[in-house]
């Protein structure tokens, strides 16, 4: 039942006060003919204890893995005080803070986010984040054009995320950007400057440059950025953040560093759930600020010069500037950016560059033991962060459905993404993963690939 | 004081990270990180504590009305939060396999028939994470359905003056020009000047009905047969959709395809700015070009539809499926409705909103259409009171805070001077209702005896009036530990 308080009694003090006799009366300037008072596929009301029953089946059906898939969303330990505080109702039930003086409290959160955020990447400026990583790129993709003026066109290496660069293609086809997709070394898994040379005639707005890339691999991002540099081109750098902890961060890449860091912030304290939600961050210099879009909190003092946080930069936003704004987005991903906030706080660095570390190691110790089993090995021979590719010598999507019936979720199939890639499998062990974690999936696949 | 002023060099939370850095180190020197980001140095307690105590420096609907037109500000129930952080749920990696996602993937779909039937549209996509981005959506498949059929002089969206500023925002960032049309005195859309703005270059129309004029737009009809004609398309910014939920379906106006935005109209959290979700609906035309994914229900198995199901599909706007922790909160919310619910949630909210216009204009506030029923929100202008007076929206909008009361949406929309667009939602309590009409009769009186008190509000609050304009001309948007 809906979660409406009123009486009989209010009902009838309310209709006395506006003069209508009834409810219904109220409607009586929408035209009949499109009043339609049918719901057939809305099943009946459910109490809160039949939905916690259903959605208690529900998620039992589900159940628990061991997850051995990244792919662009990470399992990490979330302290238990990151939710407690997030979903307390100040924050989980307030509007975006337009208010400042009944929203201080958001809004010097958001302030410390960008702070974080700014230093983690290297770079000047942050917003208070986009939807998520994939449209943060997109983002970063007109922003570049924006400020470009002369290209349309964006060069994406394909060691993007795929899902990535088709988001990318989906939300810039509209305003007649060109997507031009820069291979890969297949021994490497990188991006090189030989690849990179076809295009030195062309003219591009930007080039965008993963660290690490879709398949965990490390890229050469000095190189790659002065080589954008070089032709005018801005560099957009796509990062994990829990990966800046032990990485050279965007700001310091080449001889100027990346111009727009933008990247997938649920490894900071985002449940998996899914898929979503998450959230995009978006970090840029100072000089570009006035291109980024999103909403932006500044430091500023109230009437009697008391510290103070605000919205601002607004005339970039569709609120004020309508078909003049930068972007559409108006909600953003606030909560998220809330628990990224307070995760952020509890690791503080060396507790994130530990968790780094960890899943750095464990990825590396799982690799090592896998690559022992026969039919093993791996598929590029670059340095990689927490994720790598294994070639297999029998169908990989076999042996997934085997490890699946141990209860392991053993990867991401590659040729999903790349056809040509195949019975490749995308693997990653974060902190969460234990020796004895490793040791159970080097077991399953060995029984895998024998049986 | 800032969670870095807090910080102390070496001070150190042990339970949360790994207890040691590891022996095993390969990333390459050229490639390391050399400098420690400025992440704070504090105790699980400081943590804590200081985002508590942040906490509380925010209005929120747990512990004030929150009448902010247009943003549907209403009670967001416990249940919906607790259920859609069962452990499981929150584990499920979005790449793991469909048959270990079986139980959620039914709420998805369930959720996705539901939605069908409430907006009277062919099929849905989940995918859009909030309504900007559902308008996005929408756009580019108008464009799809035009340059499909070859027509490509269609190089115009018509957008009507009282829109949210997404509205032309969308229009642009999906390529087009957007065509504004005026209002008129009654609140609804000028039909001459779209008669006049409608032609061979119109790819469509974008509508909010009830428009943010608080007013439902009576001749929709008339205009989706004006717009089909001319072979635009229709899009309906279901930002309002809880003034007509139950009664009126978008599909049943005329429209092709729609937006609806669960952070409003289905009660899931505003979160301080987001996140949100914002499910796309489509007519039969467009279904073709609908986002992926979509869950389809085969044989008794629910699995994501892809591109190879889709060759049309406009693509993917999102990495995995879209804010699908929200989606489980709206369903959730539906569930605990059903349709008996459902019907009630207008009416309510309706009620809600006519019962506040009608006492505030005892009052003798100003309301901007006399002669219009509110929908679920309506304005008051301030027009007279700021020429008299010199007392504004902005003015009263701050003085409300000082009486415990969220301010509604002022200066929104543009065409109404000094206005105040008040939303009061149907899970507000008439009683509550009384105390904002009390606060606002204090402030009309106020406004007589100590204009100059009214106009220096907030006074209460933590912080006096904030300098925005400082805060962008002086531009300090990160912390810097040397000062
Ligand atoms: C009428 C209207 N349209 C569109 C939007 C944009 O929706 P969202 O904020 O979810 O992107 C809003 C919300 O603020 C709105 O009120």
């Amino acid at each position: 039942m809906p979660f409406i308080p009123h009486t009989e009694e209010d009902v009838a003090e309310m209709l006395a006060s506006i003069g209508a006799a009834s409810i219904d009366e109220l409607f009586d300037e929408i035209p009949t003919e499109l009043k339609n008072g049918q719901l057939t596929q809305v099943p009946v009301g459910m109490s809160e204890m039949e939905i916690s029953r259903l959605m208690y089946e529900r998620a039992q059906q589900d159940g628990f893995y061991l997850s051995f898939i990244g792919a662009g969303a990470y399992e990490h330990h979330i302290p238990a005080a990151v939710w407690q505080i997030t979903t307390r109702g100040e924050f989980y039930s307030s509007y975006t803070p337009y208010q400042a003086e009944a929203s201080q409290g958001t809004l010097q959160l958001l302030y410390e986010y960008q702070t974080m955020m700014a230093s983690l990447t290297g770079m000047d400026v942050s917003n208070a984040s986009l939807y998520d990583g994939a449209s943060a790129l997109a983002e970063a993709a007109l922003m570049a054009v924006r400020q470009h003026k002369s290209s349309r066109r964006i060069l994406i290496p394909q060691t993007v995320h795929p899902v990535y660069r088709r988001v990318v293609r989906t939300i810039v086809r509209n305003q007649a950007i060109e997507v031009v997709e820069v291979p890969y070394d297949p021994a490497t898994g990188q991006v090189t400057i030989d690849q990179l040379d076809q295009f030195a005639q062309e003219e591009f707005a930007a080039l965008i440059i993963p660290q690490p890339n879709f398949f965990g691999v490390l890229e050469q991002v000095d190189m790659l950025a002065d080589w954008a540099h070089d032709k005018q081109s801005l560099a957009i750098a796509v990062v994990n953040p829990t990966a800046l902890a032990m990485l050279k961060p965007p700001g310091e890449w080449g001889r100027q560093g990346a111009d727009i860091a933008v990247g997938e912030g649920q490894p900071l304290g985002i449940p998996l759930s899914s898929g979503g939600p998450y959230f995009g961050f978006m970090a840029c210099k100072q000089e570009l600020v006035r291109q980024m879009p999103g909403r932006i909190i500044g430091r500023t003092t109230d009437l009697e010069g008391k510290e103070g946080f605000a919205l601002t930069l607004q005339a970039r936003e569709q609120h004020i500037r309508r078909s003049k704004a930068t972007s559409n987005i108006c909600t953003n991903q606030g909560l998220m950016v809330t628990a990224a906030t307070i995760y952020m706080s509890l690791l503080g660095p060396e507790g994130l560059y530990r968790v780094a570390a960890q899943s750095h190691a464990n990825t590396l110790a799982l690799v090592e033991r896998l690559e022992k089993l026969p039919g093993v090995k791996k598929a590029f021979h670059s340095p990689f962060f927490h994720e790598a590719v294994l070639q297999l010598s029998v169908p990989a999507d076999q042996v997934l459905d085997k490890l699946r019936a141990q209860g392991v979720l053993g990867g991401v199939l590659l040729e999903n993404y790349y056809p040509d890639l195949k019975n490749m499998l995308l693997i990653c062990a974060t902190e969460t993963k234990t020796a004895e974690d490793l040791d159970k999936y080097t077991e399953v696949l060995q029984q895998a690939l024998t049986a | 004081m800032l969670i870095f002023e807090h910080s102390r060099k070496n001070r150190r939370n042990y339970s949360q990270a790994p207890a040691a850095r590891p022996a095993r180190n390969n990333i390459p020197d050229n490639l390391k990180r050399r400098s420690i980001p400025l992440l704070p140095e504090v105790s699980e307690m400081d943590t804590v504590r200081h985002y508590t105590r942040l906490s509380q420096k925010n209005f929120s609907i747990d512990t004030e009305f929150y009448p902010l037109g247009s943003c549907t500000m209403k009670y967001n129930p416990r249940a919906c939060n607790a259920l859609a952080m069962l452990p499981q749920f929150l584990s499920r990696h979005p790449l793991a396999p469909e048959d270990t996602g079986q139980g959620f993937l039914a709420c998805m779909y369930e959720l996705q028939e539901i939605l069908k039937d409430v907006t009277g549209m062919a099929a849905v996509s989940l995918t859009s994470m909030a309504g900007a981005q559902g308008e996005l959506i929408g756009i580019t498949m108008i464009r799809a359905y035009h340059e499909a059929r070859g027509d490509t002089g269609r190089t115009e969206v018509i957008i009507p003056d009282a829109a949210h500023g997404t509205n032309p925002a969308t229009a642009v960032m999906s390529g087009y020009k957007v065509i504004e049309i005026p209002t008129n005195r009654d609140g609804d859309v000028d039909m001459d000047a779209l008669k006049a703005a409608v032609g061979p270059r119109t790819a469509g129309l974008m509508l909010t009905n009830p428009s943010t004029l608080g007013v439902f737009e009576k001749k929709v009809a008339e205009m989706s047969r004006i717009v089909h004609e001319a072979g635009g398309l229709l899009y309906y910014d279901g930002a309002n959709l809880n003034a007509v939920l139950g009664k009126v379906k978008p599909g049943d106006m005329g429209f092709d395809v729609i937006h609806m935005n669960l952070h409003k109209t289905f009660s899931t959290p505003h979160g301080g700015g987001g996140p949100g979700a914002a499910p796309v609906g489509v007519a039969d035309c467009l279904l073709p070009y609908l986002p992926i994914p979509i869950v389809a229900h085969e044989q008794g198995v629910y699995r994501w539809l892809t591109e190879k199901d889709r060759p049309q599909s406009i693509g993917r706007l999102s990495a995995h499926m879209g804010n699908a922790g929200v989606l489980l909160r709206a369903y959730i919310y539906v569930r605990l409705l059903g349709a008996e619910g459902m019907f009630r949630i207008a009416e309510y909210a309706t009620l809600n909103a006519n019962y506040l216009m009608a006492e505030l204009r005892k009052l003798g506030f100003e309301i901007a259409y006399p002669d219009r029923r509110a929908s679920h929100e309506f304005i008051v202008t301030m027009k007279e009171i700021k020429d008299r007076t010199g007392v504004t929206a902005m003015h009263l909008a701050k003085r409300l805070l000082d009486k415990g009361f969220h301010a509604p949406t002022v200066y929104f929309p543009l065409l109404v001077p000094e206005c105040l667009l008040i939303e009061p939602a149907e899970t507000e309590s008439k009683e509550t209702l009384d105390r904002f009409v009390v606060a606002m009769k204090e402030i009309l009186d106020e406004i007589d005896t100590q204009p100059e008190m009214v106009k220096a509000a907030p006074h209460n609050m933590p912080l006096r009036k904030i300098d925005d304009v400082k805060a962008a001309r002086e531009l300090d948007l990160v912390w810097n530990p040397a000062g």
